[in-house]
């Protein structure tokens, strides 16, 4: 258990909550669409710094959310149910998706768990998530980001972040045929009107 | 575009993911207040401008946000290594020309 003040800064269900993507317009749905893009709003995201080097750090994280702390560079691993998630960002930073209104929750059971050096923010408000799949899912991501996506070099369970068209996201892939991509709330708009563009030439059907 | 090994991520990246930092190495005086003016000068605003092989800053800032070192050769741009903080370089203006390259 550790000394640390925290405060359930999730306002609840009876307060309206609209996700980043609440104004767009959504374009009409091809006949046989090539990409078909999704958002997953009001997700928990959380920034979970520490030291993977403390054994019972590694251990916390994986008594708290039941997946071990990927140490490798790039992993993404998600747990039995596939609701809740681990990726890897940098050597001593990971993001944590879980099913919104759970993020007061699991920084709790965290800091009970733990009492050493480490930080855990929920920054839900600050992005989303957005799920492309489809045949040519994989051409809007060619076109779109300067990663090399191409499956020899990005197998199911590996989450980057990189350029994506001219701002910054996270890119995963949880399972074969979907892509993730976590962008930032201010720059949702500009991916969404970015994604439904790119994908215009293969039939896009949209759903936010 | 240089294609750049970032040694936290272990792969190699675009340049677009990165930012350009500097020259690298470069040491605090331990006692600021016992520094000469001179030193204090030289210590903020001079820098090296080599020809040849230069050991610089880079940060992997579309990425894990690291620092890294990278020595590099400013005349053909190629990167001889790359290096994590803390690291020493191993190559260097003195064993490059002891292997007579350059």
């Amino acid at each position: 258990m550790s000394k640390v003040a925290i405060i359930d800064q999730c306002a609840g269900s009876d307060v309206r909550a609209e996700s980043p993507m609440h104004h767009v317009k959504v374009p009409s749905v091809a006949a046989n669409p090539g990409v078909v893009l999704e958002q997953k709003p009001f997700l928990g995201h959380m920034t979970l710094r520490g030291n993977s080097a403390d054994d019972a750090f590694c251990a916390a994280i994986q008594q708290v959310l039941g997946v071990a702390l990927p140490l490798q560079p790039s992993a993404l691993v998600h747990d039995a149910s596939g609701e809740n998630s681990i990726q890897w960002i940098s050597p001593d930073e990971w993001l944590i998706v879980v099913p919104g209104g759970r993020e007061f929750e699991v920084e709790t059971a965290l800091h009970q768990a733990y009492s050493g050096h480490f930080a855990i923010v929920t920054v839900s408000g600050g992005q989303t998530l957005l799920t492309l799949s489809g045949p040519n899912a994989l051409d809007v991501l060619h076109k779109s980001t300067v990663y090399d996506v191409h499956p020899r070099n990005f197998p199911v369970g590996k989450g980057i972040t990189s350029n994506f068209a001219k701002a910054t996201a996270i890119i995963r892939r949880p399972s074969e045929d979907v892509w993730e991509l976590i962008v930032r709330r201010s720059f949702a708009d500009y991916c969404y009107r970015w994604l439904v563009d790119a994908s215009r030439e293969y039939g896009v059907s949209v759903k936010v | 575009m240089l294609h750049i090994y970032c040694p936290y991520c272990g792969e190699h990246r675009e340049e677009s993911e990165f930012r350009p930092k500097g020259q690298a190495h470069i040491i605090r005086p331990k006692d600021p207040v016992n520094t000469s003016d001179e030193e204090w000068g030289d210590y903020l605003f001079f820098r090296e401008n080599p020809r040849g092989i230069h050991h610089e800053m880079w940060v992997h800032a579309v990425g894990c946000r690291k620092f890294f070192n990278v020595t590099r050769d400013t005349v053909s741009y190629e990167i001889l290594e790359v290096y994590k903080m803390g690291e020493q370089p191993t190559v260097t203006a003195a064993t490059q020309q002891k292997g007579g390259q350059k």
